[in-house]
């Protein structure tokens, strides 16, 4: 499980996160959701380190990874796994070498059996033999499919994932969200979504945090986000007119 | 500059951490001397033929006295290749070919978020990235030196046949006579130091890259002034020091 105490993020003088307290429980897929600058990817990286919160700590299983030094962080850090927005996948390494690569460095496993790995990994993500491609050879979809890919190598206990859907058709967003819902399933990760993306709230949201105004507005379920009386909730979720007449219908 | 000048020290040291694993880091130190010493070596060689043939052609131009010998040509163009031309020109030049693809390289990588990734992975980002093309740097730019020193002063014995301004049996006199190994050492030092400057400071300029694809392009480009001016600067401190 993670867990954050009353983390709050300034930026100079703009106050970003404000004394945020969410438990991230493993097994489940937890959203973070919120408008354009509410402070959703801020908040994902206070979590995994990227930035280091102005006030506030972040547990992971009880420890106090705020409080931790680069080296000692890195035991940690191996079992993180992290989808970026843009994949950020390594341009001038295959696919394949890019899901190697964490192996490379923190494995003592053989060749054959970092690409047995990586073969793995690729048929989880319905890309098997597309190994010697480079990215600028993939998709948008299939760049983020490596990028799990390359996520879940190291078997990660913490799975991380900005904007999974952002630049994909409908069809390609539905496909990676119900991977990111096998995967926490298969593997038991605590999984951390940031999204706007309303499919994907309706449908793999185990648990969502509503972030408005750089606060956490709102927590509960898929479920409970289509009965809640939030007015700031409502007016994010059902801003469009189709999500309005599918509210009415329920 | 202070600002500066502490956060790239701190990079520095960062850089240089014990590595995760020793095996993965020498194939990049390998990768990074194939595209810095092999990369580098065409125009190398281009530019040194044509520095050392000018410079002979030049200093025989301006030694008409009859009273000196015209194997002080092949001298003085032996000792301004060793001392200036072929570190400092060379350098010059592979801060525009390689610092500049040393900045843009690691600044794509950082608005990218490619060195984001290596962080949450565990990995130690600036040893894995900047450490290598160092050591690359500190290698191979003090080889394209020597190579460079050879092929100028070639270029002179091409300029010389070629001319008949200086008899090519004078011009090897000159080259030959009254070397003092000082002039290579300072030679050497110079590349060392230059290769350091231009792998270092184009790291730091990409390294902490801001934005999006100007803004890569203003590392290079800040990477490429500011490595120039370092090495002159270095150059001028070394020969100071040393001669």
């Amino acid at each position: 499980m993670i867990e954050t105490i009353n983390i709050c993020k300034n930026f100079g003088d703009n106050v970003v996160l404000k004394d945020i307290n969410v438990q991230l429980k493993a097994g489940r897929n937890n959203l973070i959701i919120g408008s354009s600058g509410s402070g959703k990817t801020t908040l994902l990286k206070c979590i995994v380190g990227l930035h280091k919160p102005t006030s506030g700590e972040v547990l992971y299983d009880g420890q106090n990874f705020t409080k931790m030094h680069f080296v000692e962080r890195v035991p940690i850090r191996k079992q993180i796994g992290m989808l970026f927005q843009s994949s950020a996948l390594f341009d001038s390494m295959s696919v394949q070498d890019n899901i190697m690569f964490p192996l490379n460095l923190f494995t003592d496993m053989s060749k054959a059996e970092k690409i047995d790995r990586a073969n793995f990994c690729l048929e989880r993500v319905n890309l098997a033999g597309k190994n010697k491609l480079f990215p600028a050879e993939l998709s948008g979809g299939m760049k983020k499919r490596v990028g799990i890919a390359r996520a879940i190598s190291m078997q990660p206990k913490y799975l991380f994932v900005d904007e999974p859907n952002s630049g994909l058709d409908p069809k390609t967003s539905i496909l990676i969200d119900e991977l990111i819902a096998e995967i926490t399933v298969d593997f038991q990760t605590t999984t951390v979504v940031v999204t706007h993306d309303m499919n994907s709230v309706m449908g793999i949201g185990d648990h969502i945090i509503f972030l408005n105004d750089g606060q956490n507005w709102w927590e509960g379920t898929n479920k409970e986000i289509a009965h809640t009386d939030n007015a700031e909730l409502n007016a994010f979720v059902f801003a469009s007119k189709f999500m309005r007449a599918a509210k009415e219908k329920l | 500059m202070l600002y500066h000048l502490g956060r790239y020290i701190l990079l520095m040291r960062l850089s240089f951490k014990k590595p995760e694993k020793f095996s993965v880091y020498w194939a990049e130190v390998m990768r990074e001397m194939v595209s810095i010493g092999i990369g580098s070596l065409g125009i190398v060689a281009i530019i040194s033929l044509f520095i050392g043939a000018v410079a002979t052609i030049q200093t025989a131009f301006q030694l008409v006295v009859d009273y000196i010998p015209k194997s002080v040509v092949g001298t003085i163009t032996r000792d301004s290749t060793i001392l200036e031309f072929s570190p400092t020109i060379t350098s010059l030049v592979l801060a525009g070919r390689v610092g500049s693809s040393i900045a843009s390289q690691i600044g794509t990588m950082r608005v990218t978020e490619q060195i984001d990734a290596l962080e949450i992975m565990g990995v130690n980002a600036p040893g894995f990235l900047i450490s290598p093309k160092i050591i690359a740097g500190i290698t191979m730019i003090p080889l394209l030196v020597i190579i460079s020193i050879s092929l100028g002063l070639f270029g002179g014995y091409i300029a010389c046949a070629a001319s008949k301004e200086v008899a090519v049996a004078e011009y090897i006199q000159g080259l030959t006579g009254g070397f003092k190994p000082i002039i290579l050492q300072v030679s050497m030092v110079k590349a060392l130091f230059f290769g350091y400057i231009i792998t270092s400071i184009c790291a730091y300029q990409g390294f902490y890259t801001s934005g999006g694809a100007l803004e890569v392009g203003q590392s290079a480009t800040r990477g490429v002034v500011f490595s120039c001016i370092m090495i002159l600067f270095a150059d001028l401190v070394i020969s100071r020091i040393m001669l």
